[in-house]
C-alpha cells in the first residue's frame, strides 16, 4: 500500500509557497546541463513546462501525438483565464480566488495547492502579455475582464472566444524558441505507450512513432506527464478526437496512484447530440452566460408545439418562459458553477420541459443582451462562437436562441500528486489536467488555463529541482539496459496481441458502447444499482474487445486503427475504475451526484464526516480489485460549508 | 443522400498515389464532412480494406489539423470554414466529391490525405516569438496598447496553421501564414523590438523550405478559414523592406 505524503509546507497559508521556495534544493547551471527531463504533451501545461525548463538550462525532450505541438487540445479552450489581478477594482484578491476555487470544488481540493494557484495567477497574465498574447483591451489601452461562473467578481482575461488558442500559441512560441536554441528536442507524432522504471524511479518512456510505427525508448532523469484528461472515456465529449488517457493509465499500472477518477465535469453549454454518427460534441463557452439567459417554456403545451415545430422560441411570451437558473439561484443567476447549471438543465429536461426534436436541450437566449448592447458588441465578444454554432446547426443565434445541453468536458480527477506535483512514483510528475490536484470535485470556468500555465511556468520549474538536486550524480542511462529493453518488449507485445485478434468489430464500435454505458450510468447522475450494472457491462465490453476487435493494416506504418485500439483498451479499464470510485463515494459533491444523497431541493448532499478525503487508487494486478488509499483533506484556514449559490 | 467519392490513396511518401472510387449512402445532411468520412471508414473496415488516413483532432475548427482539398477547393465549398466544420448540407444527393490532400512541395504526402506540415513549425522556430524567458516580466498593465492595435493583432493571431493558404496558392507560397505572425507581433510593443530581425529570418527560412513566392493573387485570403486579410502581407513586406534598408 502506498503511503500518501502530501508534503504540504508548514506555516501560514499565505507563506507556504514562499517558504517552500526559500528552503527547496536547487540545481546549479553546470549541473542542469547534465540532467535530462522528458515532458509528454504540449498543451498549456506541457509547452509552458518544456519551454521554462529549457530556458533554465535542462535538456528537455518534448513529445506530442499531434503533427505539431501547437495543436494540443488546450487550443480549443474558449472563454478565458482567471487571475486575481483585481484590475476592475471589484473586490478581488488572492484569498478570494482561492476561496472561490475551494468552494467551487465543493471542498474536495487541497488548501495549500489552491492557494498557491491563486498566488501565481497574476504572474501568468504578465507572462502572456510579455509574449505578445493579444488579450482583449479597453479603449484606454488596458486589459479587459469578464465574469465567469462561481464568482461575483470579473477576474477573467480573454482573447475573444479563443483564449486557449492565444495562450497556447504564446507557450508554443516560447517552446519554439527553445527548440531553435537546442535546449528542447521535439518529437511530434510520437505517442507515449509505457513508462520505464529503474529501481522504483521513473527513468524513461516507451514511444511509438505514429508515422513509421517504430517503438523507441527514451531516458530522462525525470518524467513529466502533461497529457490532459480522460473525458474521451465517454466517447462523446468536447475533447479532441485524439485526446487520450494512455500515458496516465500506463503510469497507474506501473504504480502511480490515480486520484478521484469519478470527478468528471459536465459542461452545461454544449451543442446537443444530433445523431448516431456524431463523433464529438462542441462546447459553447461559459462566457456566453455573461450575456445569454437560459430558459425553457413554462407550459407543457408550448413544449409540445415547439418540438413539433409549430411554435418558434420567439413566439413564447416572457411570462411563459422559465428562466430556471435565475429562479432557483437568484444570487448567481445564469453564472452558477457548471455542475449546478448542468444538473438544473437535466432536471428540467427530465421533467419534460426540454426543447429540440429530442427534448434534450434548453435555450440560451441573447435577445435581451442584443437589445441592451447591440448586435455589434455581441459580435465583438462572441463572434467566433456564434459562427461556429451556425456552421454546425445551420441556425443563426443572433436571430433565434441557441439550443444547448450538458456534455462531458473536463476531468478533475487524474494522477495523484503531492504539493510538488510528484506522483507516488519518484521522479514522475503530473501537471495540468493530467493531475487531480486543484479543482476538487468541480472546476470553475477559466481555471483550467490558469492551472495548466501555473503548473508549467511557475510551479514545476521550482519543485522538480528539489527532486533533481539529488540526481546530479546519476549518469545518463543506456537505453539498452534491461529495464528499458523489457518495458519496450512488454509494450510491443500488447500491440502485437491487439493486431493478432483479427476479429469482426471496429474499435469505434467498442468505444461507442463504452461511452454509452459511462454516460448513462457514470455520467451526470449516478446510483448504486446503475454503477454495479455499469461495472458488469464494462467487464463484458473488455472481454469482447480483446477477442473480437478488428484492426486492418500493419504496425510498421501509419495505422490509425491500431492507435485508437491501444487507447480504447485503456479507456475501458479506466472506465471501470471510474465506476468503482463513484460507487465507493457514497455522497454527492461537485460533479459527482449520487441520487441517493441529495437535499430535499435536489442539491448535492456532501458527507464531510466520512468522505472528506481524496481517493487515491493503487493498481495491484490485472483483474484484481485495486487498493483505495485515502488522503484526508484538512481545512485549517477556511470553514467548510454547504455550497450555496442562492 | 447518396454520394460517390473519389479519394486520393497513397501508401506512403515514396509510393505513387491514385484515386479510388467509393460509394456511400444515407449520409445525413447534418453530419460534418469528417463524420461522413468516419462512416466511410467504418464501411471499409467491415470490408477489411484499410481505412483512409486523414489528419483531424479537435473537430471544432481551431486546432488546424484537418485540411482536405475538396472539389478543387481548400476546405471545400464554403467560406471561412475548416474541413471539420464543413457540413454535408453543402452537398446534394447524387454528387460526386473529389477529395485530395494539400499539394505543395513543402508539404509532402505521408499517407492518403495526410501531409507533413512540419515546415510551418520550422518557420516559426526561426523567429515567430517574442524573446522573453519565464519570469521577471513587467505588470500586464504596465504597457497600454491601443485597442485598435490589439484587435488587429488578434485578427492576425487567429491563424490556425492549417496550410490552406499554401495549398490554394498557385505558387505554394506561405506568405499569408508567415505574415500573420509577423504582423501580430509587429503591431504590439512587446514584439516591435525584434520585428525586423524576425521578418528577415522568417523569410530566409520560408525560402529555404521550398515555399514559393507571393504574386498577390489573393487566393489565400479567400480560402483562409479564419478570414485573415492579405493586408498582413503588406505589413510583412514593409517590415522586411525596412529591415533590408537598415542592413
Amino acid at each position: 500500500m502506498s503511503k500518501l505524503e502530501s508534503k504540504i509546507p508548514k506555516g501560514d497559508l499565505a507563506k507556504k509557497w514562499t517558504n517552500y521556495k526559500a528552503e527547496q534544493k536547487l540545481v546549479n547551471p553546470a549541473n542542469k546541463r547534465k540532467l535530462d527531463i522528458i515532458v509528454v504533451g504540449t498543451g498549456l501545461a506541457g509547452a509552458s513546462a518544456a519551454a521554462s525548463l529549457g530556458e533554465l538550462g535542462f535538456n528537455v525532450k518534448s513529445f506530442c501525438y499531434q503533427d505539431s505541438p501547437r495543436r494540443a487540445h488546450s487550443i480549443a479552450a474558449q472563454g478565458g483565464i482567471n487571475a486575481a489581478k483585481n484590475y476592475p477594482n471589484d473586490g478581488d484578491s488572492v484569498y478570494r480566488l482561492f476561496y472561490d476555487t475551494i468552494k467551487g470544488g465543493d471542498y474536495r481540493a487541497r488548501e495549500a495547492n489552491v492557494y498557491r494557484l491563486a498566488e501565481v495567477s497574476s504572474n501568468i497574465i504578465d507572462q502572456c502579455v510579455a509574449q505578445g498574447v493579444p488579450f482583449a483591451r479597453e479603449y484606454g489601452g488596458l486589459l479587459s475582464n469578464r465574469s465567469f461562473g462561481g464568482a461575483q467578481v470579473s477576474r477573467t482575461f480573454y482573447a475573444r472566444g479563443q483564449t486557449g488558442q492565444q495562450l497556447l500559441l504564446g507557450a508554443y512560441g516560447a517552446l519554439n524558441r527553445q527548440i531553435a536554441a537546442g535546449s528542447v528536442n521535439m518529437y511530434p507524432r510520437t505517442e507515449m505507450i509505457d513508462l520505464v522504471l529503474v529501481e522504483g524511479k521513473a527513468r524513461g518512456i516507451v514511444t511509438r512513432n505514429l508515422i513509421t510505427g517504430e517503438i523507441d525508448t527514451h531516458f530522462g532523469h525525470a518524467v513529466v506527464l502533461a497529457t490532459g484528461g480522460y473525458g474521451n472515456v465517454f466517447f462523446l465529449s468536447t475533447n479532441a478526437m485524439g485526446s487520450n488517457a494512455s500515458a496516465a493509465w500506463r503510469a497507474y499500472k506501473r504504480g502511480a496512484n490515480f486520484g478521484n477518477p469519478c470527478f468528471v465535469q459536465i459542461h452545461p453549454t454544449c451543442i446537443p447530440v444530433h445523431g448516431e454518427y456524431q463523433s464529438k460534441l462542441t462546447l459553447m463557452s461559459e462566457s456566453l452566460r455573461n450575456d445569454g439567459r437560459i430558459w425553457v417554456p413554462k407550459l407543457k403545451e408550448d413544449v409540445e408545439k415547439i418540438r413539433k415545430g409549430e411554435l418558434k422560441p420567439g413566439d413564447i411570451s416572457e411570462e411563459n418562459r422559465d428562466y430556471y437558473l435565475e429562479r432557483r439561484y437568484p444570487a448567481f443567476g445564469n453564472l452558477v458553477p457548471r455542475d449546478v447549471a448542468s444538473r438544473a438543465a437535466k432536471e428540467r429536461c427530465d421533467a419534460g420541459y426540454g426543447v429540440g426534436s429530442t427534448g434534450l436541450a434548453v435555450y440560451l437566449d441573447f435577445k435581451s443582451a442584443i437589445e441592451r448592447l447591440g448586435e455589434d458588441k455581441i459580435r465583438e465578444r462572441y463572434g467566433n462562437l456564434f459562427q461556429m454554432y451556425e456552421k454546425i446547426t445551420d441556425e443563426d443565434p443572433y436571430k433565434t436562441p441557441m439550443m444547448i445541453y450538458p456534455a462531458i468536458h473536463y476531468t478533475m480527477g487524474g494522477l495523484w500528486v503531492d504539493y510538488e506535483l510528484q506522483t507516488t512514483i519518484p521522479g514522475l510528475f503530473a501537471i495540468g489536467e493530467a493531475n487531480f490536484s486543484d479543482h476538487g470535485a468541480n472546476r470553475l470556468g477559466a481555471s483550467a488555463l490558469m492551472q495548466g500555465l501555473a503548473d508549467g511556468y511557475f510551479v514545476l520549474p521550482y519543485t522538480i529541482q528539489n527532486y533533481l538536486a539529488d540526481e546530479i550524480h546519476t549518469p545518463r542511462m543506456d537505453i539498452n539496459q534491461k529495464e528499458f529493453v523489457q518495458t519496450k518488449q512488454e509494450a510491443n507485445e500488447k500491440l502485437e496481441k491487439l493486431l493478432s485478434i483479427k476479429g469482426k468489430q471496429s474499435v469505434d464500435s467498442f468505444h461507442k458502447r463504452l461511452g454509452k454505458i459511462m454516460w448513462d450510468y457514470v455520467g451526470m447522475s449516478r446510483n448504486k444499482e446503475g454503477l454495479l450494472f455499469a461495472l458488469e457491462e464494462i467487464k463484458k465490453i473488455k472481454q469482447e474487445f480483446w477477442s473480437d476487435v478488428r484492426i486492418p493494416g500493419d504496425p510498421g506504418s501509419v495505422n490509425v486503427e491500431l492507435e485508437k485500439a491501444n487507447r480504447v483498451a485503456d479507456f475501458i479499464e479506466l472506465g471501470e475504475l471510474m465506476a468503482l470510485d463513484a460507487l465507493e463515494r457514497e455522497e454527492s459533491c461537485g460533479g459527482h451526484f449520487r441520487e441517493e444523497f441529495q437535499t430535499p431541493e435536489g442539491e448535492a448532499l456532501r458527507n464531510d464526516q466520512d468522505f472528506k478525503f481524496v481517493s487515491a487508487w493503487e493498481f495491484k494486478e490485472e483483474d484484481v480489485h485495486p487498493i483505495l488509499n485515502k488522503e484526508s483533506l484538512d481545512y485549517e484556514f477556511i470553514e467548510i460549508k454547504q455550497r450555496n449559490y442562492k | 443522400m447518396d454520394l460517390t467519392l473519389k479519394v486520393w490513396r497513397q501508401k506512403d511518401a515514396s509510393s505513387k498515389g491514385k484515386f479510388e472510387t467509393y460509394s456511400i449512402s444515407d449520409v445525413s445532411k447534418d453530419s460534418s464532412f469528417l463524420e461522413m468520412l468516419d462512416v466511410l471508414n467504418e464501411q471499409l473496415i467491415r470490408e477489411n480494406i484499410e481505412p483512409i488516413a486523414f489528419d483531424h483532432d479537435c473537430r471544432e475548427g481551431i486546432c488546424g489539423s484537418c485540411g482536405l482539398f475538396i472539389n478543387g477547393r481548400a476546405h471545400g465549398p464554403d467560406y471561412e470554414t475548416t474541413t471539420c466544420q464543413l457540413h454535408m448540407r453543402k452537398f446534394k444527393h447524387g454528387d460526386t466529391i473529389v477529395i485530395e490532400p494539400w499539394r505543395a512541395k513543402a508539404f509532402p504526402v505521408i499517407k492518403d490525405l495526410m501531409v507533413d506540415r512540419s515546415a510551418f513549425d520550422k518557420i516559426l522556430q526561426s523567429g515567430g516569438f517574442v524573446s522573453v524567458n519565464t519570469g521577471g516580466v513587467p505588470d500586464a498593465n504596465a504597457i497600454p496598447i491601443p485597442k485598435e492595435a490589439a484587435d488587429e493583432a488578434m485578427d492576425a493571431a487567429t491563424c490556425i496553421g492549417c496550410g490552406a493558404c499554401v495549398a490554394t496558392c498557385k505558387n505554394a507560397s506561405a506568405m499569408l501564414f508567415v505574415s500573420a505572425k509577423v504582423s501580430q507581433l509587429a503591431l504590439l510593443p512587446q514584439g516591435k523590438l525584434e520585428a525586423q530581425r524576425r521578418a528577415k529570418s522568417m523569410v530566409a527560412k520560408m525560402d529555404e523550405l521550398g515555399f514559393g513566392n507571393c504574386s498577390n493573387t489573393g487566393a489565400c485570403e479567400v480560402e483562409c478559414p479564419k478570414g485573415i486579410s492579405i493586408a498582413h502581407i503588406a505589413r510583412f513586406n514593409r517590415e522586411f523592406l525596412k529591415a533590408k534598408i537598415n542592413d
